[in-house]
């Protein structure tokens, strides 16, 4: 009865074409962002029940915002134009270094010309964004191959991207400023003179690239060159015939979803971790990417905050029910089930519903539209 | 002469994928799991007090019987029914298929490194009197390769002469025209997995004696892909030759380039070598062409 557009009537094109057209949508949608910027943050200087410790914000909103946000990226690349990709822990690491050195300013000794580039520190937001922006050119570069190959191919192209820049980040001293241990720091999160430290600030600061990210990414989705990128996905030769070009749309798919992604890899490395080592972007990272999108949805930019959800809270289920049941599993056993549990429900959702829990979601809105009658 | 072992590995991959169109991430995890499998028996069997060859065999023989059972399931539940679904689904399938393997496999026979003593590994100097030092050969590289050859021969008569290898290449061309001249694909898939499973143990028994099992297996594994891609992902003879170059290119690379830039490049070198072959090459040294149509 809720769920019900009956007397909503449009009367513009604007209105037919805007992103929620449904009235109760774009309701939920406002209570929901109500919820997050100001119920959260209220709550948690409150210190009200579920966030009686800094734990819910720092240890499962603040990665489930970084992560939904790289899931958006894999997710424009993978879901909307069908490039598979191995490789977005490598750009994540691209992301987060490349805004590293920026925001640690950049020294390159050009002893044979005479001369040296020296660029002064950057503030965080310009690192963070230029850091995507390195990160969309690197993608650019190993986009290039899937203009020649694609599918299974291109997923071993792309991992390539990824053993290569585990190796460079750890190898290469000159990226981690010369530290001993390969591990490096963040700069301190200055924006326009506002220092973010607090749980609550940081999570304000993710929460808002990842608003403002997920609006772009919905709105480029919904145009042009979204439509380019799905005619691509759904068949490369077809869309060719039609009049789309292939090259611009693999390479801006390319760069779009690794500047996404490496913005969130900055936020990873800046925000949450604060200080960092190559394995922070292992292939392991990739791969957790790759299943968010999976589980959450292939092309459906909500799916990504879903699977991202998913993604985080299962080891915390795994770990919490069965204690509470009073069978405590060993760590180890619950790395493995989980294992176990992601494979099967990546298996079980390609069966069933390859398009993850975000068409679950939408099925269960159009029953909703009808119900009670079922059709 | 990692490089045969890479080879091994691959072969695997090429297996399921000229016989079925799948590309199989799971590889590296059957390797892992068929390795653990026989070397817990072997343990187990040792620590009964039974005779090293009869507790070989009969490790051997559960090994096999694991693969089986996998490759049923494998086929019964993850690929079975998602028939005529194109390949990037069936991939992605697999990729979950690894996750489960993984995690079962060291559920059930534990996570730890566990040594695997089956080929001698001691080395061999060869031509003392011609070279200075002569030319050292490591056993169970020579093991190695022998067995891969023996493997590669006998793979090639079951896909050419048998009427079932026929049958499974005609699966790879078109699933669905295969399943229309009566060809039992579930069947075919069931037969395609145990095979790999088998070539699994076969790479996880040489492996395994050089490293140990242990879950770095997988990820060793995963350098098998550039092996596939240099050779051509549906050539036999590709992965072989493809696991040669891999191994001797990333050595060699190692030693001469890697003193310039830092150590440590066999690690991506491969990686980079398969996507230098893409750029020139998109179906690698000896795959079919890849045509498509509308």
């Amino acid at each position: 009865m809720l769920y019900r557009e009956a007397g909503q009537f449009k009367t513009t094109y604007a209105e037919d074409m805007a992103i929620f057209p449904i009235r109760q949508d774009r309701i939920a949608l406002g209570i929901l962002l109500g919820i997050a910027f100001i119920g959260v943050p209220l709550l948690a200087t409150f210190h009200v029940w579920p966030f009686a410790g800094d734990y819910l914000l720092w240890a499962i909103l603040l990665p489930f915002l970084i992560l939904a946000l790289a899931a958006i990226g894999v997710n424009i690349l993978v879901g909307y134009c069908g490039q598979i990709s191995l490789g977005s822990g490598a750009f994540m690491a691209v992301g987060a270094y490349s805004a590293y050195k920026l925001g640690t300013g950049v020294h390159i000794p050009l002893a044979w010309l005479g001369f040296a580039i020296s660029i002064p520190p950057l503030p965080v937001l310009a690192s963070i964004l230029l850091g995507g922006l390195m990160a969309a050119v690197v993608g650019i570069l190993f986009g290039v191959p899937s203009l020649r190959i694609k599918g299974l191919y291109l997923a071993v192209a792309t991992l390539a991207a990824q053993f290569f820049f585990d190796w460079v980040f750890l190898r290469v001293p000159w990226f981690t400023n010369y530290a001993p241990s390969g591990s490096v720091n963040a700069p301190a999160l200055n924006f326009f003179g506002l220092v973010i430290g607090t749980p609550i600030e940081r999570y304000l600061l993710c929460l808002t690239f990842v608003t403002v990210f997920a609006v772009l990414a919905k709105n480029l989705v919904r145009g042009n060159l979204g439509r380019q990128w799905m005619a691509i996905r759904d068949m490369d030769i077809a869309a060719e015939l039609i009049g789309i070009r292939p090259l611009y749309a693999k390479l801006t798919a390319f760069a779009v979803s690794s500047f996404i992604v490496g913005v969130a890899g900055a936020l990873w490395a800046f925000v949450y971790l604060g200080s960092w080592e190559p394995l922070a972007f292992s292939i392991d990272r990739s791969l957790q990417l790759l299943f968010m999108v999976i589980i959450g949805g292939l092309g459906s930019i909500m799916g990504s905050f879903v699977g991202a959800a998913f993604i985080l809270i299962l080891p915390i289920m795994l770990n919490l029910i069965p204690t509470e049941l009073g069978v405590p599993l060993s760590t180890e056993t619950i790395t493995h089930l989980e294992f176990i549990i992601f494979g099967s429900l990546i298996c079980y959702l390609l069966i069933k519903e390859p398009h993850g829990f975000a068409r679950l979601i939408s099925i269960g809105k159009e029953k909703l539209r009808l119900w009670p009658f079922p059709y | 002469m990692s490089g045969v072992l890479y080879s091994l590995v691959a072969l695997g991959f090429v297996l399921i994928f000229k016989a079925s169109g799948v590309f199989n991430f799971a590889q590296g995890a059957m390797v892992l799991l068929a390795g653990l499998a026989l070397v817990r028996s072997l343990d187990f069997l040792v620590a009964k007090g039974f005779p090293l060859w009869a507790a070989i065999i009969i490790g051997i023989g559960f090994a096999v019987v694991i693969m089986a059972i996998t490759a049923w399931l494998i086929e019964r539940f993850v690929i079975g029914p998602l028939v005529n679904q194109d390949g990037l689904t069936l991939f992605m399938s697999t990729i979950g298929a690894t996750f489960i393997l993984e995690g079962a496999a060291q559920m059930i026979f534990g996570s730890d490194a566990y040594p695997l003593r089956l080929f001698p590994t001691d080395a061999w100097f060869l031509f003392e009197n011609l070279f200075p030092g002569g030319i050292l050969v490591n056993k169970l590289d020579v093991w190695g390769g022998l067995i891969a050859g023996i493997l590669v021969a006998g793979l090639a008569i079951f896909f050419q002469r048998t009427k079932t290898g026929r049958a499974l290449r005609a699966v790879a061309d078109d699933h669905l025209a295969a399943q229309s001249v009566g060809i039992p694909i579930n069947w075919i898939w069931f037969v395609v997995w145990l095979v790999a499973g088998l070539v699994a143990l076969v790479a996880a028994t040489v492996w395994g004696t050089k490293l140990g099992v242990q879950y770095s297996i997988t990820f060793l594994a995963l350098k098998a892909l550039p092996v596939l891609i240099i050779g051509g992902l549906t050539s036999v003879p590709g992965a072989i030759v493809g696991g040669l170059i891999v191994g001797a290119g990333e050595k060699i690379a190692e030693v001469f380039l890697g003193s310039y830039i830092g150590g440590g490049i066999e690690y991506w070198f491969a990686f980079v070598l398969a996507l230098a072959v893409l750029l020139v090459r998109p179906q690698g040294l000896f795959g079919e062409r890849i045509i498509e149509r509308i």
